[in-house]
């Protein structure tokens, strides 16, 4: 546990400096919530809100990142899973309907599961590299949401239940941040309080030596591909109800790159192996935060690619336990060298 | 060496059988053989416009019976940068680009000034310094888009006494249509010497979805009491920042007055609506006008260094009557 702790130390410390930054500029209204038409809002909580669908990619890449792979087609997956249901939603006489609504729903997410599954399936059965693998789905996605929705950008009526997903609330918290929670919750549990986690961990550890050891390492390969498709479907499914639209070229651009720097910054290493679901929701944080804060102190826009950078960048080199060494070695009266070693025996 | 060697030859004379097969289906294509090859790289489908826009010169290639190369770029610079050299070592007879961002062509163009091949610029421009690089550039005056916009906040706040608040949602950094209606847009507030602030002024990126989130952010930090103005570069993340002001319990088009740029159908819906106040229209059908340049250009006729398209500006009187003529 402690070595958790020390993992999350870090980033937990760049979100609160970028928290007290903010403040500093705008008041304490950043981080207070106040309740607005029965709603809670504020600077803090539409982050955290406008965050929920890169939270739910990162939790999926945070798994399928510990079996050492990686997923570039989420974005492509997020635009095909807004693309089915609001096309499917426009196409119908009532876009009211809850009949409609839940089976549009469902059938996203049934077709980017699958679309997740068949991801896992060319990694783990047909051996493909998981980067190779996923980067098809990542170029032909768009194409193939762009074929769903007739390459325009369909409008659901303001009034359909179906935006609510993404502008509704359940006890005033915004049902985004509920569903993103709530999924953070139900994996952190399905991986800590059963073997699943150990499992997962051991596949990225050692795949073949899982094998030989009796766990099916191919099953639990396709199936973690599966959650993050799935997961990244309703993260689009939240985008689309945000904006009552789905646009298959913008949708959840890039945001792959985001979720893999998400679950860099939450201190799970890209080698598979060891991984950190609460150190990733901390790092989807520091990102939506740092959005923010340009705006906030007034930065402009040509700024928000090399802010992005150069925290990234900081908090990578705080997660290295050499850097810290090598920066903290004037500082110490005593040898430098125990520092890291220790660290090292904590892992 | 010799393997070298050979397959140099090789390759080179795959690409002669490429450019041969191209020319020859060409000829048989249209009989006449007067049909030219050319080739189109387009920003991508981003918004209905550009998909309107893409319609419109598809349809009048079509028409004028030449075969138009069309490549969606999906909004990346280094998509269209290969796609002109693809459409180089094709030899085309012209290349048509609608270059994503202003900056970054000076190579590329340079390749295709060393072919021979003329570049046609649709819709947006590049920076001054390429100039020679291409012969001319048709599409909307984002500038004078922005004096438009800029004319009518003159106009619509001249007595506003505590001073105009601004916000304002700017396009994809860099690109020219972003650059152009921002600096038009306070050259006419500057020249007409209304008291105005800039609040704040963010890139949106030219979608409702970062639109909306630009908006929040806005709306969280500065509030809008007082904000007297939102001048949005584009339909898409207006629409998103009216959704913003909405969720804020604030009534958009009134509470605060809002500009749009384009005149999609969605847009005009939301004037009709009475959300938005004013729209500058930027015309995506020019379809047949840019076929007659590029044949003007080929034929080696004298152009213009720039054309502009035809375009007209809507207030809340006119969003009913013009709604249904909106072609995208």
């Amino acid at each position: 546990m402690s070595s958790y702790a020390k993992r999350l130390m870090w980033p937990v410390l760049v979100l609160v400096a970028l928290i007290v930054i903010n403040v500093s500029v705008t008041g304490f209204d950043f981080i207070v919530p106040h309740v607005n038409d029965g709603r809670l809002s504020g600077a803090f909580v539409n982050i955290l809100r406008r965050s929920a669908p890169l939270l739910l990619i990162a939790l999926g890449m945070t798994l399928v990142i510990a079996t050492k792979g990686i997923d570039l087609s989420v974005g492509a997956v997020y635009a095909i899973g807004a693309a089915i249901a609001c096309q499917m939603i426009i196409d119908a006489p009532d876009q009211s309907a809850a009949g409609l609504i839940f089976s549009a729903i469902a059938l996203a997410l049934v077709v980017t599961a699958v679309i997740g599954a068949w991801n896992g399936t060319m990694v783990a059965y047909f051996g493909i590299q998981p980067i190779v693998a996923t980067l098809i789905l990542m170029i032909a996605g768009r194409g193939i949401a762009q074929l769903v929705t007739g390459g325009q950008i369909p409008k659901v009526e303001d009034s359909s239940p179906f935006t609510q997903l993404g502008r509704g609330e359940l006890f005033t918290v915004p049902l985004p941040i509920v569903i993103a929670v709530l999924m953070l919750v139900a994996l952190a549990l399905l991986t800590r309080r059963t073997a699943l986690g150990m499992l997962l961990e051991s596949v990225g550890g050692n795949p073949e030596a899982s094998r030989l050891a009796g766990i099916r390492a191919k099953g639990i390969t396709v199936l973690v591909y599966l959650v993050c498709g799935l997961c990244a479907g309703l993260a689009g499914l939240i985008g689309a109800a945000n904006l009552g639209s789905a646009d298959a070229n913008n949708g959840g651009l890039w945001i792959e790159l985001d979720a893999i720097l998400a679950v860099v910054i939450g201190g799970t290493a890209l080698l598979g192996g060891r991984f950190y679901l609460l150190g990733t929701a901390i790092g989807v944080v520091i990102i939506g935060t740092l959005e923010d804060t340009i705006i906030n102190v007034g930065l402009s826009s040509q700024w928000q690619f090399t802010a992005k950078a150069i925290v990234v960048f900081v908090v990578a080199l705080l997660q290295s336990p050499e850097f810290r060494g090598w920066i903290l070695k004037p500082f110490k009266r005593r040898p430098a060298a125990p520092a890291p070693a220790k660290e090292v025996a904590a892992k | 060496m010799f393997k070298k060697a050979l397959a140099g030859i090789g390759a080179g004379a795959l690409l002669f059988g490429l450019t041969a097969c191209g020319g020859g289906g060409d000829d048989s294509g249209d009989g006449g053989g007067d049909g030219l090859v050319i080739g189109f790289a387009q920003v991508g489908a981003e918004s209905a416009w550009r998909t309107a826009n893409s319609a419109s010169i598809q349809a009048a290639a079509e028409a004028a019976g030449h075969e138009l190369k069309f490549v969606d770029a999906q909004q990346e610079q280094e998509k269209q940068i290969a796609a002109v050299r693809d459409f180089i070592t094709q030899q085309v007879d012209a290349i048509v680009l609608a270059p994503v961002v202003e900056t970054g062509w000076t190579d590329v163009l340079q390749e295709a000034a060393d072919a021979e091949i003329p570049v046609i610029l649709a819709d947006r421009g590049v920076e001054a310094a390429d100039e020679d690089l291409y012969v001319t550039r048709l599409g909307s005056d984002f500038a004078e888009e922005g004096r438009k916009a800029g004319a009518w906040a003159a106009e619509t706040f001249a007595d506003d006494a505590d001073g105009t608040k601004i916000l304002e949602l700017q396009g994809t950094t860099g690109s020219a249509p972003a650059n152009d209606r921002k600096s038009g847009f306070f050259e006419v507030l500057d020249a007409e010497g209304l008291n105005y602030e800039i609040v704040d002024s963010q890139s949106g990126n030219f979608t409702a979805e970062e639109g909306k989130a630009v908006m929040e952010t806005f709306i969280t930090t500065h509030g809008l009491d007082g904000i007297d103005l939102l001048y949005a570069h584009n339909d898409e993340m207006g629409l998103g920042a009216i959704q913003a002001i909405e969720e804020a319990g604030k009534v958009p088009g009134q509470d605060i007055q809002i500009i749009i740029v384009d005149g999609s159908k969605a847009g005009f819906q939301a004037g009709v609506d009475g959300k938005v106040n004013y729209i500058v229209e930027c015309n995506p059908a020019f379809g047949d006008q840019l076929m007659d340049v590029v044949e003007s250009v080929v034929n080696g006729d004298e152009v213009e260094k720039f054309t502009p398209v035809e375009e007209g500006v809507f207030d809340a009187t006119q969003f009913e009557a013009e709604l249904p003529n909106r072609q995208f």
